[in-house]
C-alpha cells in the first residue's frame, strides 16, 4: 500500500444516503477475484441497462465529472455487504478519497486496508462540498479545502497513521514483530499466582 | 463490565475495557465462504508477491469454510471458485470445510450454530457481514472484509475498537402471531440502518429469555441491517444446551456484571408488536402488515440465514397446512441438517401439498445469485435481511420483508397478509 499524504481533484456529488454495496457492485461481479478491473462495475445497475447496453443520466457519466478524484455524498455510506470488491471498484475507477457524514463499519475498514480515504464531514458541509467542482485533501491537518473555504474531516487516529504510513496491519505487524514479542513477554501474567 | 467487554477483555489478556479502547484480540474461530474465501485467496496471493510469508495459517483448526452462496455451481466461474476454495482447505490442512452435497452443509452463519462451531465466550469472525448471528450464542461475532480475514488466517488476532452497547430489552412472550423478525424490524425501523453503527446490540429482558435460541439468532443477525458491528444475548441454559445437543463441550461462557453499563436502553412491551413489513427499498421502511398497501405479490420467498431455520420453516407450515398456495412459493431450509428434520416431521409434505417448492441450502436468491431472482417489476415478500434495489434480482424488482409467517400468509392470499386475517 502506498503512504497516502494529500489529494487532489475533480469531485463527484452523489446526493443520496445509505448507499449500500449492492449499489457500488451488483453480485454478479462477486464472483470475479482479480483485485483490478473493478471499476467498470462500480454502480453497475445505475449505469446499465438490463441487456448490458449504457443507461445515461448517472453523474460518473457525465463529461463534466470524468476522472474524478473525490467521491461527495451522503450518511451510512457502504452499507450492506461486507463485500471488499466495493472499495476494490471505487480505487480501481480513480477515486482516491470518499466524503461522507458517516460510513458503515465494515467498509471504512476495507477502506483503509486498500488506501483509499474515508472522510467524515458534517451534513453542512458534505452539502456545500457537493456543490465544489474540485478539492484538496490533506490527511496530515484533516482539512479539505475547495475554492475559497476549507473545511475539517474527521478520521480515527488508527486509520491515519495506517494511511499516512501506507502500512497495513499485515505490514504493521512485520515492522514490529520484535517489539509486540518483548511487550507480550513482558505483560504476560505468570502462571502461578 | 457488560457482555461485549468482558468478551473483548479476555480476548485481550486485560483486566478489563471500556468503550472506545482499541484492543488487539486473540480470535477463537474464522469462517469464510465461496465469496469471501477466493478474496481472501487473492490477498494472500498478493502478500506473496510482497514477500510476505503465507505459507502456513496460525491455526487452522481454528478456521471453517462455507460454500453456499453461488452453490449449486450455475456457471463455470462459480465453479471454479469452489475448486479454488477446496483446493485452499487442502493446502492449508483447514479445519472443517462444509461442501455442498456432502454431508452436513447449508448456509455459513446456519451452520455456525446447527454444528455449534462457535462457543459462548468467543471471539468469532467471518468473511460476512451477517457473521453478527452467531452472537446469539454469547458470543462477540461480527463480520471483516477480505484483507482483515487474511491477516486474522496468518496471525489469529486483530484490532477492535470496543464499541459501546445499545441494549434492547423485551418485556414478556411473543404472543403467537409474532416472531423475532417482526421485533428487529421493529428496532431497525426506530432506529434506522445505522442506527446501531459501531455500536454492540444487545437483547434481553424476560420476551428474550423465553425465546428459543433460533429466534434470537433471527435477532442478532439483523442487528448488521441496523450497522451494528455486532449482535449479542447472553448465553443461559437454553444456550448451552442447544450448543451441547450438538456436540459441543469445555464451553466457558461468560455474562455481564451485575452493574453492566449500556449507552442507551431501549424498552419494547411484547404484547403491542405488531407483524411487520419493511417495504422497498430499505429495511428501516417498516410498517404494520395490517397497513400495508395491497400490492400483487408475484412470489413468497421463505429461505435465508435470517428466515429459514428449523422454527421458521415450522411458523410457515402452521399456516400452509392444509391450504394452497396463491403465488410461486419457493422453500429453502438453510441447512441439509434442517432440510432433513422438516423432511422427518412431515414438513416437506405440507409445503408440497400447499403447492410450494422446496429447494436446496443455498444463500440462492436472498443476495439475487440465482435460483430463483425476479424480475423487472417483479414483487416478492421475503423472510431474508435486505431489499436494497436489485437485492434479490432485477433493478426493478421489489422486495418486502417480513417474517416466515407473514410470507406463509401471503403466499396464501397472493397479497401482504397479517396471519391473524386468514380465513
Amino acid at each position: 500500500m502506498n503512504p497516502f499524504s494529500r489529494a487532489a481533484g475533480k469531485i463527484a456529488p452523489l446526493d443520496c444516503s445509505n448507499v449500500d454495496t449492492d449499489q457500488l457492485v451488483p453480485k454478479q461481479f462477486l464472483k470475479l477475484v482479480q483485485r483490478t478491473g473493478f471499476g467498470k462495475f462500480l454502480f453497475y445497475g445505475w449505469r446499465h441497462n438490463a441487456d448490458g447496453s449504457p443507461r445515461p443520466g448517472f453523474v460518473l457519466d457525465d463529461p463534466a465529472y470524468r476522472d474524478s478524484k473525490i467521491l461527495v455524498t451522503g450518511r451510512n455510506f457502504g452499507c450492506g455487504s461486507s463485500r471488499e470488491h466495493a472499495v476494490w471498484a471505487l480505487c480501481d475507477y480513480g477515486f482516491d478519497v470518499v466524503i461522507a457524514p458517516s460510513f458503515a463499519d465494515i467498509f471504512y475498514s476495507n477502506c483503509i486496508k486498500n488506501g483509499l480515504l474515508p472522510a467524515r464531514v458534517s451534513e453542512k458541509d458534505a452539502h456545500m462540498l457537493m456543490q465544489d467542482a474540485e478539492a484538496e485533501v490533506d490527511l496530515e491537518s484533516q482539512t479539505i479545502t475547495a475554492g475559497s473555504h476549507t473545511v475539517p474531516f474527521e478520521i480515527d487516529p488508527h486509520s491515519k497513521k495506517t494511511l499516512l504510513e501506507g502500512l497495513d496491519d499485515i505490514s504493521r505487524t512485520l515492522k514490529f514483530e520484535k517489539e509486540i514479542s518483548r511487550f507480550e513477554k513482558d505483560s504476560r501474567i505468570p502462571s502461578v499466582l | 463490565m457488560n457482555i461485549t467487554e468482558k468478551i473483548l477483555a479476555r480476548a485481550a489478556s486485560k483486566g478489563s475495557v471500556s468503550p472506545g479502547d482499541v484492543v488487539f484480540a486473540d480470535v477463537d474461530k474464522v469462517m469464510m465462504h465461496d465469496v469471501s474465501g477466493p478474496g481472501v485467496i487473492k490477498v494472500f496471493e498478493k502478500l506473496k508477491k510482497q514477500g510476505i510469508n503465507v505459507e502456513k495459517l496460525w491455526d487452522p483448526s481454528r478456521v471453517w469454510v462455507a460454500e453456499d452462496h453461488f452453490v449449486p455451481s450455475a456457471e463455470k466461474i462459480s465453479a471454479e471458485n469452489i475448486s479454488k476454495l477446496t483446493k485452499f482447505v487442502k493446502r492449508y490442512d483447514i479445519g472443517r470445510h462444509f461442501r455442498y452435497g456432502m454431508g452436513q452443509y447449508g448456509i455459513c452463519h446456519t451452520i455456525s450454530h446447527e454444528e455449534a462451531m462457535v462457543m459462548p465466550g468467543e471471539v468469532y469472525v467471518g468473511g460476512d457481514s451477517h457473521t453478527n448471528t452467531t452472537g446469539a450464542l454469547g458470543a462477540f461475532a461480527c463480520g471483516l472484509g477480505h484483507t482483515d480475514i487474511a491477516y486474522v488466517l496468518l496471525h489469529g488476532r486483530i484490532w477492535f475498537r470496543v464499541p459501546e452497547t445499545y441494549y434492547f430489552k423485551l418485556n414478556g412472550r411473543l404472543p403467537d402471531h409474532i416472531m423475532a423478525k417482526d421485533l428487529i424490524l421493529h428496532i431497525i425501523g426506530e432506529i434506522g440502518t445505522d442506527g446501531g453503527a459501531y455500536r454492540a446490540m444487545q437483547f434481553g429482558g424476560s420476551g428474550v429469555d423465553a425465546m428459543s435460541v433460533q429466534s434470537r439468532l433471527t435477532l442478532c443477525n439483523m442487528t448488521t441491517e441496523a450497522g451494528a458491528k455486532c449482535g449479542i444475548v447472553e448465553p443461559d441454559q437454553k444456550t448451552l444446551q442447544y450448543l451441547e445437543s450438538r456436540g459441543a463441550t469445555n464451553m466457558r461462557p461468560v455474562t455481564g456484571d451485575a452493574d453492566s453499563e449500556y449507552a442507551k436502553t431501549f424498552e419494547y412491551e411484547a404484547d403491542k408488536l405488531e407483524p411487520l413489513v419493511a417495504e422497498p427499498f430499505s429495511p428501516e421502511n417498516t410498517r404494520p402488515v395490517r397497513e400495508a398497501p395491497t400490492v400483487e405479490l408475484d412470489k413468497s420467498y421463505i429461505g435465508s440465514c435470517t428466515g429459514a431455520k428449523y422454527e421458521d420453516l415450522r411458523a410457515a407450515a402452521r399456516i400452509l397446512k392444509g391450504r394452497k398456495v396463491k403465488i410461486r412459493t419457493e422453500i429453502l431450509p438453510a441447512a441439509i441438517s434442517i432440510y432433513r428434520r422438516a423432511m422427518e416431521d412431515g414438513l416437506l409434505r405440507i409445503f408440497i401439498d400447499a403447492g410450494a417448492t422446496v429447494g436446496p441450502p443455498t444463500c440462492g436468491a436472498c443476495c439475487g445469485a440465482h435460483m430463483g431472482v425476479l424480475a423487472k417489476d417483479e414483487v416478492c415478500i421475503s423472510t431474508t435481511n435486505r431489499n436494497f434495489p436489485g437485492r434479490m434480482g432485477h433493478v426493478d424488482s421489489k422486495t418486502y420483508l417480513s417474517s416466515p409467517l407473514v410470507a406463509a400468509a401471503s403466499a396464501v392470499t397472493g397479497r401482504i397478509t397479517d396471519p391473524r386475517d386468514l380465513p
